[in-house]
């Protein structure tokens, strides 16, 4: 089998396994589990092949004309291509997706293993996959945008799983609304550059940006810049991937950590050359990410559901993978984005186990209970491997991957890289670092409360699945060594060397030791007061499966809390440290407020005054047109008396005058 | 002899007979009334007949049609009549108002509405007369 | 008032020559035509319907007269044979089948007569205006006779022979009709509320054709001692 075979097969057999998981979910329900793992482990083992023998080598493409778009440009008629672009960048991000789904597919097995809906899940688990191996792979930008579309309508309904729950109905919509609103820039961008560079080909693309041929760069980078931003949850549209918690943990797991907040990432990684090619976007993009770190770090210090810290902290390591795009490092971001979308998953799967045990997602309940640790010790010890990865301790992958991170913004912020403004390398770094310090403090916070809890006793819940603790160690290896690779990636990517500088990579580990040590200061301070407000809301079901425990916690967390994200919690250490701040912090910075008020709001006026027009201005000709008729009709009725006789005069009569009118008429009188 | 005679006498014996259907209240009198305005035209086409002296005789022949169909139709109407009667106890026709719209009233409104029934056919008649 | 009318449309139509000087026929023909629409008219304004059916003899008889004055001889005895023999019998049986009052009966008219007399005038004016002014010089030449049985005959069986077959199964059609719309037991339920509400109304004997087979019999017994 030739490369472009097995290439083109990676995607096709998720989709085949999608497509074959929903025909025959209903009716065969003991296929369903073999066709949900089964083509996405192959997808995964063809997927290393396909790596292994691109070998970061040059790039293997492939192309058949799919249709034509009628549009002719002097450069000659733009068609739609079923194109394969299989470089470094694309195996290997091929490789983490295809590991992740499959880890998520074996996960849910075990964690939604007598849910209803099991077969559309899965069915839908594996339709995301492929379409994120599509984006992946492809070398068209109509391909990859049918991909990209695809994506979002399957994080709509897997993030609505728990349908039942408002909170998981607002939260599907909102984040199909809010990656739309990116999108629509998005698909202009898309055409504007089509136009300008004359096809879809992103290898004629490039071409054409090497040698100059773009006209409008900048407009082009900024508008792809905000369907990115949508997808890749970046500062001004990130605000869905929060909420975006109240899906199952297997899909906050599979889409917002590892593979569809990575495509927009990828996106901009693919097509750098566009956006290095415009100072302007790259300031855009280094002042995006600097936002998205720092405001997210502090958002995930402050907030108590489990799974929403690591949606924001999943934020800020995208604002990380931002900033090294902008400083026109993608070897960089695409290490970390590996790296990331190892240890996140790792992160979240983990974090379905512990509140599965725990019974509830709430930080503070959990720091109420003792002995959590000794309950599930493989979630335990893979969870602080990943927390440390995600802290940046060497020698976990973490820290290679956002030590080339920061290099790479040094080496731009000293004026050494080209094409690249030094203000944007100086606001990568300096938030860079200050993310280092916060990303520090919240991964102490979060392991100190969910593992270091004193009080009553932690629920039995029975023992956890294997399927699920197995995986956690498989992910487990890559959060471990893929640091080690360093050496090799660049052979990879563009050929910049991604190792460690002493200076950053000192300037922030002490950072991050100070972030962790403070935070377990503030923890020790704050720790004794826990005895003394009880909080907490516990759902047990030892024999249900894993998910019911999370949709049950979900769906009592405003209740019992107050708020989605945050509870008043006294012995909280990201209280102390944050001060006034928390209380913006635990809301996101009040940007859901906000964008209620800028958006939601005159959105719903609008709505009100056209049902009012509608209602008492047009309805009113309707009933006035209706009115005359039906004045009519009673003066009609009035006649119809039933007697045959009346009838009969008025017929007759009727008939003389006809008749007379027509000897007149013909008489000509 | 002249036409102008056999036909004026039909127009009138005609018209009597549409006064008879329109203005009597017992069925079998409006059966009447319609055996008049058959003659009525039976008269006519017998009477242009004989001026147009037909070869084939076809208003002869259609005035012996029409009788037999009279005939036939006094015999159906007389069954209908008889059914009415047997039914409702009564064979006056003003009295047969079903399809009127009965909002409040009972299925069967009483005996004389002459004032309601003229009040009605007032308006009704110049209305079609304004249509036609 | 109609009779009266149509004397004021001879009187103006004899202005025309032929008029001056009518024939005997003509004479007799206005004279019995007189009777007749004066016997028609009584028939559809008197307030006894029995001598409503009476007078419905009169004009027909009349007009088989007229039939007879223009020599159509053979359609003057079919209708004293159909119209005064059967059909006007036909009419008493109905109505002595539906007890209709013997005397004067004051709600004869219905309400609708006022309008009836307007629409009946107004036809009668157009009709006769329209005919007398189409056919004031038009002559009926009464020379041969044209209706004699003979005559008629032939034409009838030679070259409407075909009509003629059609028109018995058009009777025999309405024959099988009359006899399934007088048949009991049609209606049985919704006959018999109306006319126990109606009978002690009325004032008459009740009414025992409901049962049985015997429907009509008994009907005739209670018409036949008045």
């Amino acid at each position: 089998m030739t490369t472009t075979t097995l290439a083109a097969l990676v995607p096709l057999l998720p989709f085949l396994g999608s497509v074959a998981g929903l025909l025959l979910g209903r009716r065969a329900p003991g296929f369903v589990r073999p066709l949900a793992v089964l083509p996405t482990l192959t997808a995964l083992a063809l997927a290393v092949v396909a790596a292994v023998r691109q070998g970061g080598g040059e790039p293997i493409t492939a192309a058949t004309e799919l249709t034509p778009t009628g549009l002719v440009l002097p450069t000659g008629p733009v068609s739609v291509e079923l194109a394969l672009n299989l470089d470094g960048f694309a195996a290997l991000a091929a490789v983490l997706v295809a590991l992740v789904a499959s880890c998520v597919q074996i996960y849910s097995t075990g964690y939604l293993r007598d849910d209803p809906r099991y077969p559309s899940y899965a069915a839908l688990v594996s339709l995301f996959t492929a379409a994120m191996l599509l984006v992946v792979y492809t070398g068209d930008l109509m391909v990859l945008l049918v991909g990209w579309e695809v994506m979002g309508i399957c994080s709509y309904f897997l993030v609505g799983h728990y349908w039942e729950t408002p909170e998981a109905r607002a939260a599907s919509l909102k984040a199909f609304l809010v990656t739309k609103l990116g999108d629509v820039p998005f698909l202009f961008g898309l055409f504007a550059l089509a136009v300008d560079a004359g096809s879809f080909r992103i290898a004629t693309v490039l071409r054409t940006v090497a040698e100059g041929g773009l006209d409008h760069p900048t407009l082009i980078a900024l508008l792809l810049l905000a369907g990115v931003a949508g997808k890749s949850a970046q500062f001004p549209l990130h605000t869905w991937l929060p909420d975006a918690m109240a899906g199952p943990t297997p899909v906050s797991a599979l889409i917002h950590a590892a593979t569809m907040v990575a495509a927009g990432v990828y996106f901009v990684a693919r097509l750098l050359p566009v956006f290095t090619s415009s100072a302007a976007a790259l300031v855009v993009l280094a002042a995006m990410a600097a936002a998205t770190m720092i405001g997210s770090a502090l958002a995930a210090l402050a907030q108590d559901d489990i799974k929403r810290v690591l949606a924001y902290s999943t934020i800020g390591q995208l604002g990380y993978m931002t900033g090294a795009l902008a400083v026109g490092e993608r070897g960089a971001a695409t290490f970390h984005l590996l790296s990331h979308g190892a240890f996140k998953a790792l992160l979240f799967l983990a974090a379905g186990v512990i509140i599965h045990a725990a019974g509830t997602n709430s930080l503070s309940a959990m720091c109420r209970m003792r002995g959590l640790r000794d309950r599930i010790p493989d979630a335990y010890w893979t969870m602080t491997v990943a927390l440390l990865a995600l802290a940046a301790i060497p020698p976990f992958s973490g820290f290679f991957s956002k030590e080339s991170v920061l290099a790479a913004a040094e080496h731009a912020a000293t004026g050494h890289a080209d094409a690249v403004p030094g203000s944007a390398g100086l606001i990568v770094l300096v938030s860079g670092l200050v993310t280092a310090l916060l990303t520090a403090a919240y991964a102490t916070r979060l392991w100190l409360l969910a593992f270091r809890g004193h009080g009553t006793e932690a629920p039995d819940h029975g023992r956890q699945p294997l399927a699920m603790n197995a995986v956690l160690w498989v992910l487990a290896v890559p959060t471990v060594a893929f640091g080690l690779t360093v050496g090799v990636l660049p052979g990879w990517f563009d050929g910049h060397a991604l190792t460690p500088t002493v200076t950053t990579s000192v300037l922030a580990t002490g950072v991050a030791l100070v972030g962790g040590l403070v935070t377990y200061g503030a923890w020790r301070h704050t720790t004794a007061l826990a005895a003394r407000v009880p909080l907490g809301a516990v759902a047990a079901h030892p024999d249900a499966e894993p998910a019911v425990s999370e949709a049950e916690s979900i769906a009592t967390h405003t209740a019992a809390y107050g708020s989605p994200g945050a509870a008043h919690d006294p012995a909280d250490p990201g209280r102390l440290l944050l001060g006034p701040l928390h209380r913006h912090a635990a809301t996101g910075f009040h940007l859901d407020a906000l964008y209620d008020r800028l958006f939601v709001r005159p959105t719903r006026a609008a709505a009100r005054l056209v049902h009012f027009l509608d209602r008492e201005v047009v309805d009113t000709y309707v009933r006035g047109a209706g009115a005359l008729p039906r004045l009519l009709g009673t003066a009609v009725r009035r006649a119809q008396t039933g007697n045959v006789q009346t009838y009969l005069s008025v017929l007759l009569a009727g008939s003389v005058v006809l008749a007379v009118a027509a000897v007149l008429v013909t008489a000509g009188a | 002899m002249h036409l102008a005679y056999p036909a004026v006498l039909a127009a009138l014996l005609f018209c009597t007979g549409l006064y008879g259907v329109l203005a009597r209240r017992n069925a079998i009198l409006v059966l009447m009334s319609v055996e008049l305005m058959l003659n009525a035209v039976n008269l006519n086409l017998v009477a242009f007949d004989v001026w147009l002296r037909d070869a084939l005789h076809a208003g002869q022949a259609l005035t012996l049609f029409t009788i037999a169909v009279a005939a036939a139709e006094i015999g159906i109407g007389m069954a209908i009549v008889l059914l009415v009667y047997r039914n409702r106890g009564s064979s006056d026709i003003d009295g047969l108002r079903d399809t009127a719209e009965q909002p409040d009233d009972g299925p069967e409104p009483p005996d004389d509405p002459s004032g309601d029934s003229s009040d009605a056919a007032r308006p009704a008649g110049q209305k079609a007369e304004a249509t036609a | 008032m109609t009779a009266s009318a149509s004397g004021a449309v001879t009187l103006t139509a004899a202005a025309h020559p032929g008029f001056l000087s009518p024939t005997g026929v003509e004479i007799a023909f206005v004279l019995v035509g007189l009777v007749t629409l004066g016997a028609a008219l009584v028939t559809v304004t008197t307030k006894q319907l029995v001598h409503a059916a009476l007078w419905l003899v009169v004009a027909l008889g009349g007009l088989a007269v007229e039939y007879l004055l223009l020599t159509a001889e053979f359609i003057a005895w079919v209708q004293v044979l159909i119209y005064v023999g059967s059909v006007v019998v036909l009419l008493l049986f109905g109505l002595m089948l539906t007890r209709a009052p013997i005397g004067r009966s004051p709600d004869a008219d219905s309400g609708n007569r006022l309008p009836a007399l307007a629409v009946a005038i107004a036809a009668a004016a157009a009709l006769v205006w329209v005919v007398v002014d189409a056919f004031r010089t038009t002559w009926i030449d009464l020379g041969t006779r044209q209706g004699s049985t003979d005559a008629v005959g032939a034409i009838l069986f030679k070259h409407w022979v075909l009509p003629f077959e059609a028109l018995s199964v058009l009777l025999l059609a309405a024959l099988v009709g009359a006899i399934v719309l007088s048949r009991k037991g049609g209606t049985p339920e919704s006959g018999k509320d109306p006319q126990a509400s109606k009978d002690p109304q009325s004032g008459k004997s009740p009414e025992s054709g409901k049962d049985g087979a015997s429907g009509t019999t008994p009907g005739e017994r209670d018409k036949e001692p008045r």
